[in-house]
């Protein structure tokens, strides 16, 4: 091992969540209840210079800190800005909803505890540390999904924990298997060990692990949770649950796919392959005829996880595996949010008639819930259609052609469900439609969409920006 | 000048936005006529400045996403150059035969225009990843047109329609992809990729590629058995829809082909140039049969689009033989394949627009509900009758001039095809001359529907406007057409030494 580098300033932008998570939980303890809005203010200004901070590293030339235990390369510093984005876009939509509310000041702290564990699997190149950061990550969640007290959100939260407890001891188990195997916790030794370990042992360690890590990411099979907490939770933690987790989890999938298995006895991009195919093909027909738009847009982000899973299993084999997974992970948080904006926007709409006349009334909304969901099919120029076109080719340079063609059908399919969403927000006729709703969701909306549509015209600097070598 | 073209009505269209709820709606339509005519006059313009024969003109480069392997290329050849002015002239047509449409104004145009800049785009695109993104916006386009102004099934339809070329459209990324991770450097650069010809000797991996294309773009021309979308979206769309669908989206597909496909994998295509062959056949025999059982007069015109494309599939397909056939013979071919393009698009949207007035008088498409119409309206039957006699090939209309070169320049290489399509021709003579009569000649005869008013109107004056233009630039060609066939003939040939490889 190198000698340790343990710089706290490497991890300035976790650093700084954390402190504004702490200082916000005793400035909520002071604050009166109409001043609580402070502490939303102070997670605002921590996560904006945590993008600074990430911006300004992600300049400089790739390192590691805490003794090889956590990376600062492309991965941690794209999954940096890309989950502290959308911790602000959760933010901005939830000022409103929560504005006097008891627990206001707690609802930030947890938001930024849960982006805080995002962002410490995202960077994690050891174990442990991604144990540590799967907790960190889900207890948070666990409180949020239940936050509104009421039957739907304790039933949330419940099945949440439950699934996520269960799932959280397995990897638990699996990480003990593997280190068993291959006698260290960080990622470089592990690749070595892993060359000539026994397959078997391999096998039950990893599929451990990927149980944990799939629970976040909420890919098939351990996806039961999603449409269940996603329905439950209110819009904002809804967003919060279907994206920030997600980047962590897809992140450290990567690297362990890039660095711990690529040249293990294990078949790992077969086996990351069949899960990618199972999560696109049974969200999407999961999603077919859900009446809910919560529930649609939760079976759809399991079907998203689908695509994102591409680029894993390829990692190692394809240059373009890295920046594929990277461009579509940004590409899907904004146009995601961008339609759980919408969402929020209009909190008395529930069902997808409840969008009828949409257009009529909020011309400027229904364009930009169009446009994330024709985002989310992946119709160009937005920017997940770039994302998909990287996908795609390297899933076809990965050798893995099936797969792309599969994900091909699964985007036709998904358009049938997006299009039953589309169709009654741009219709003219019926009963005038949702009333009025929160105006600062709506603002998030406009940019969400405005973003995606930008991000896929002018994609080229940061395609360019992600393809920087991963630390091994 | 080319970006211009392509992109001035959607800068137009967003402007219309802008504008204040009270603006009249003749003030939109006033401004969606004049884009298209000054896009009209650009692309003449460009005509007039175009050297024939010189290759690739009017290029314009972009650094656009290069770490992809995507620019934004555009330029202007003997194969698009045509196709371009048949866009900017068709939608102007469009833009003057809904002068009278009144229903949510300024939306329709503002969705018009802006499928016009997919089409001008699509037809200009050197950059597969651009012409895939126009390809598809222009299926978004069209099914906000089917779904939110057409007829009763409108919806369903626009699903379908929406279903099937987003299939397609995939199948078609796919092979692009597949195109890009060939090459080396790895680029989505149409000129680059014809000149690397990347997958020569690699005969599976080729195969595969030209399949993904091939489906793709047969969805989208459409070709049998993939057809099956095509006649509830015309019949659903409104008029100017149906004319624009018809008239120019169909040509994407087949512009594909001779774009993309023919020049980038050439060996492939000279294999499975059979293929095509069959299908264009069976497209052409299945077209008319079909069309000839219809008893909605643009059930029937839908099917015939069928047919029609059928011919082209043929003469493309027939080109790729090399052996035992003389190089003029398949130059012939293709000319007459993009000629047919062009020809198509004139008579077919002129047929879907007269279909327009007649649904717009009696409220049905349905033949057997009309009789003797020439007596109350014979400008429309004068029209009508000239449209349907030159969409069926009458000598000294574009259709004829087409499908001449077609199956002379097929004849040689695939006799037997060539003899089997020649029957198209006299199934489509024998539907067309049936609705003629069923619809103009004998006793006065209107539907009787509720609502329906009684009289027969002829022609009102943006309607002419709107049609008369397509069948004199229809018999023109098939009059004079040196200075359509001296513009293709330099870019069939290079198209065909492409292909020689």
């Amino acid at each position: 091992m190198t000698e340790m580098n343990e710089n706290p300033l490497d991890l300035l932008p976790e650093v700084l969540l954390a402190a504004s998570a702490v200082f916000g939980l005793l400035l909520g303890s002071w604050l009166p209840r109409a001043r609580q809005w402070l502490v939303g203010m102070l997670a605002v200004i921590a996560c904006v210079a945590g993008i600074v901070a990430a911006s300004v590293a992600a300049a400089e030339p790739s390192t590691t800190a805490f003794g090889e235990a956590f990376a600062v390369d492309p991965v941690t510093s794209t999954s940096r800005i890309v989950v502290l984005g959308g911790t602000l876009l959760v933010l901005a939509v939830s000022f409103r909803p929560l504005r006097g509310d008891a627990r206001e000041s707690e609802f930030y702290v947890l938001v930024q505890l849960a982006s805080l564990g995002a962002l410490m699997m995202a960077g994690t190149q050891d174990l442990l540390l991604l144990a540590a950061g799967y907790l960190l990550a889900s207890i948070p969640a666990y409180t949020l999904a239940g936050f509104r007290k009421d039957g739907p959100g304790t039933e949330a939260a419940l099945k949440y924990y439950v699934v996520g407890a269960l799932l959280g001891v397995l990897m638990l188990a699996g990480i003990t298997v593997l280190y068993a195997a291959g006698r260290a916790t960080g990622y470089p030794m592990l690749g070595e060990a892993f060359r000539d370990a026994p397959k078997a042992l391999l096998a039950a360690g990893a599929i451990g692990l990927l149980a944990g890590v799939l629970f976040k990411a909420g890919g098939v099979p351990a996806h039961f949770w999603v449409p269940d907490a996603v329905q439950g939770s209110s819009p904002p933690v809804a967003a919060l649950l279907t994206t920030i987790p997600k980047i962590g989890a897809l992140a450290a999938l990567f690297r362990l796919g890039d660095v711990v298995f690529a040249d293990s006895t294990l078949p790992w991009p077969a086996l990351v392959a069949v899960l990618s195919a199972a999560s696109m093909t049974l969200g999407n027909l999961g999603a077919f005829f859900q009446q809910d738009t919560k529930r649609l847009l939760a079976y759809s982000t399991i079907s998203q996880v689908g695509y994102l899973l591409m680029p894993v299993a390829v990692a190692g084999r394809s240059d373009l595996a890295q920046q594929a997974l990277l461009y579509y992970l940004a590409a899907y948080t904004v146009t995601n949010l961008g339609a759980f904006a919408v969402v929020c926007a209009l909190p008395r709409a529930h069902t997808l008639d409840d969008y009828r006349g949409l257009a009529k009334e909020r011309p400027l909304l229904a364009a930009s819930l169009v446009i994330c969901l024709l985002g989310l099919v992946g119709t160009p120029p937005t920017a997940v259609f770039l994302g998909k076109l990287e996908v795609f080719s390297a899933a076809l340079e990965g050798g893995y052609a099936w797969l792309a063609v599969l994900a091909a059908v699964n985007t036709v399919a998904s358009l049938f469900y997006y299009l039953r969403w589309i169709v009654p927000a741009v219709s003219r006729t019926g009963t005038p439609g949702p009333a009025e709703g929160d105006r600062a969701a709506r603002y998030v909306a406009y940019g969400a969409a405005a973003v995606s549509l930008g991000l896929g015209l002018a994609g080229g600097p940061v395609l360019d920006a992600l393809s920087g070598p991963i630390i091994r | 000048m080319l970006t211009a073209l392509v992109f001035a009505p959607t800068a137009v269209a967003l402007l219309l936005f802008v504008l204040p709820r009270r603006t009249t709606p003749a003030f939109f339509r006033g401004i969606w006529v004049a884009v298209s005519a000054i896009e009209l006059t650009l692309v003449i313009v460009m005509w007039a400045g175009y050297e024939t024969g010189g290759g690739m003109q009017y290029e314009e480069r972009a650094r656009w996403i290069p770490s992809a392997g995507v620019g934004y290329h555009v330029g202007v050849d003997g194969l698009s150059l045509p196709l371009l002015a048949l866009t900017c002239l068709l939608f102007l047509a469009c833009a003057l035969y809904s002068l009278r449409e009144n229903r949510r104004i300024r939306e329709f145009a503002a969705l018009f225009l802006f499928l016009e800049t997919t089409c001008l785009g699509l037809f200009a695109a050197l950059d597969l990843i651009l012409f895939f993104v126009f390809f598809d916006l222009s299926i978004v386009a069209m099914y906000f047109v089917i779904a939110g102004w057409g007829h009763r099934q409108a919806a369903h339809a626009a699903l379908k329609f929406f279903l099937y070329t987003f299939i397609g459209s995939l199948a078609l990324l796919l092979g692009f992809i597949g195109l890009y991770l060939a090459a080396s450097p790895h680029t989505f650069d149409m000129v680059e990729l014809a000149r690397q010809n990347p997958l020569a000797g690699r005969s599976v991996y080729g195969g595969l590629v030209l399949l993904a294309v091939v489906v793709g773009l047969a969805v989208k021309t459409p070709t049998v058995p993939f057809h099956t979308w095509l006649p509830p979206a015309h019949v659903e769309a409104p008029a100017a829809g149906s004319a624009i669908l018809a008239g120019v989206l169909l040509k994407m597909g087949t512009y594909g082909f001779i774009r993309i496909a023919m020049p980038m994998l050439p060996e492939s295509w000279r294999r499975y140039a059979l293929v095509l062959v069959v299908v264009g056949v069976v497209s052409v025999l299945h077209g008319a049969l079909v069309a000839l059982a219809q008893t909605d007069f643009k059930r029937m015109v839908a099917y015939t689009s069928v047919n029609h494309m059928g011919y082209i599939v043929l003469a493309v397909g027939a080109a790729a033989a090399t052996a035992d056939s003389s190089e003029q013979a398949r130059s012939l071919a293709v000319t007459g394949a993009v000629t047919q393009m062009v020809s198509h698009g004139l008579l077919t949207g002129a047929l879907f627009l007269l279909a327009g007035v007649l649904y717009e008088r009696g409220r049905t498409y349905d033949m057997t509900s009309y009789s003797g119409v020439a007596g109350a309206a014979p400008v429309f039957a004068a029209m009508t009758g000239v449209a349907a006699f030159a969409s069926l090939g009458l000598p000294g209309f574009s259709g004829f001039i087409a499908e001449f070169q077609i199956f002379t320049g097929s004849l040689g290489p695939r006799p037997v095809a060539t003899a089997l399509s020649v029957l198209g021709i006299l199934l489509t003579a024998g539907l067309f001359l049936r609705a003629l009569r069923q619809i103009l000649t004998g006793p006065l005869r209107l539907p009787d529907a509720p609502g329906t008013p009684r009289a027969f109107p002829d022609m009102r004056a943006h309607e002419n406007l709107a049609v008369v233009p397509l069948l004199v630039l229809a018999v023109v060609l098939g009059v004079a057409p040196r200075f359509l066939l001296d513009v293709i003939e330099p870019a069939s040939r290079s198209v065909l030494e492409l292909l020689a490889r």
